[in-house]
């Protein structure tokens, strides 16, 4: 199992400037953040399931830059229809990276359905999407890095991670149109 | 001389050359049809067929937020399956457009369509959606085009209410 925190720290400590990230609501975002306030990122704080699209349409609309969605599995399976609709409207830049750690952790940890036997690379499979591995070890995080930057995409990656509490870390504001703005501008 | 009356599709579409909307996600509806077709015959256009409509609310921003005006075309009936993805649009003022077919309110024959077609322009006035609504075919344009001038010169969202005595009442017939 994977922290998932060091984990995302680790992948863009090595950051290149064409990347754009995307995370879903609670934890990813907290995640993300912790890895510094960086302009060229964007986090949800609500609107579960709306990352996955919205992660789409920004490969869609920026086909020059690198686009990267950390999820959770709460978020991936509100969205699970989006996995067809990226499979089907394919774009080589945009990879999603599930922290699958099998639970609803902000909520009081209740088991979601890949405790149970729903497996996300499987279902991304079953949707088209040709690109897609399940990590289990820290070691493997070489492999994420390369997919990012040189692979094909749509890319889905899982990765299975411990089930803990982290400490929250803010984003720069938590008003909407100050995030978007900041992120957009980075886009010019 | 005979008057020759475009299709109010094609008015549609204009609005979207004029404005710039190269996006263009949708569940398919009958009255959306031959929108939906012109818009694939145009290589500066993205046609996104979605598996629910609410996808169509975080694609739409976040194409927006890449540089990129869009549309999401749907049927009344899935309205109500955007209502909580309003809020991003709504808490990050993206401006986002929708254009909605109606059901449910004239001359239906399913009645499955009417609580959903009753409830749809309440639902999105309750997410702070502006609606506009079209009654008549040759007021489609400039509906179009006023919802979108709202949509994108406000950073607001907007809906079009296309209405069902416009587009006409889908007749069923058994066997």
């Amino acid at each position: 199992m994977i922290e998932r925190r060091m984990f995302v720290q680790k992948i863009l400590s090595k950051r290149q400037d064409s990347l754009r990230v995307v995370s879903g609501l609670g934890t990813s975002t907290w995640d993300l953040m912790s890895a510094g306030d960086d302009t060229r990122n964007f986090g949800f704080i609500g609107a579960m399931g709306q990352a996955v699209p919205f992660s789409l349409g920004l490969s869609i609309a920026q086909p020059n830059k690198r686009v990267l969605l950390f999820t959770g599995d709460g978020d991936m399976l509100m969205s699970l229809g989006t996995m067809a609709t990226i499979a089907n409207h394919p774009k080589p830049n945009l990879t999603v990276i599930v922290m699958d750690n099998e639970s609803y952790v902000e909520t009081g940890s209740q088991p979601t359905a890949t405790a149970g036997k729903t497996d996300l690379e499987l279902v991304a499979k079953g949707a088209g999407i040709e690109n897609t591995y399940t990590i289990t070890k820290k070691t493997d995080d070489y492999r994420v890095l390369n997919t990012i930057y040189e692979e094909e995409g749509p890319s889905l990656v899982v990765v299975k991670c411990k089930a803990e509490e982290t400490t929250l870390v803010f984003p720069y504001s938590f008003d909407g149109v100050t995030s978007i703005n900041r992120f957009m501008d980075t886009m010019k | 001389m005979n008057k020759i009356i475009r299709d109010w599709r094609d008015d549609i579409y204009d609005v979207f050359k004029e404005l710039n909307i190269s996006l263009v996600s949708h569940i398919p509806d009958a009255g959306h049809t031959p929108l939906i077709d012109l818009c694939e015959k145009d290589n500066e256009i993205d046609v996104v067929t979605l598996t629910t409509e609410e996808e169509g609310v975080g694609l739409s921003c976040g194409a927006w937020a890449g540089g990129r005006r869009s549309a999401l075309l749907m049927q009344s009936s899935g309205v109500g399956n955007c209502i909580n993805a309003l809020a991003l649009p709504n808490i990050c003022r993206i401006p986002f457009l929708t254009i909605v077919s109606m059901r449910g309110e004239w001359g239906e024959f399913v009645p499955w369509q009417v609580p959903m077609g009753q409830g749809t322009p309440k639902v999105l006035e309750a997410m702070d959606v502006h609606v506009f609504r079209a009654d008549y075919k040759d007021e489609v344009g400039s509906t179009v085009d006023a919802a979108a001038k709202f949509a994108f010169n406000t950073r607001k969202s907007s809906a079009v209410l296309l209405s069902q005595k416009m587009i006409g009442a889908k007749q069923f017939k058994n066997g």
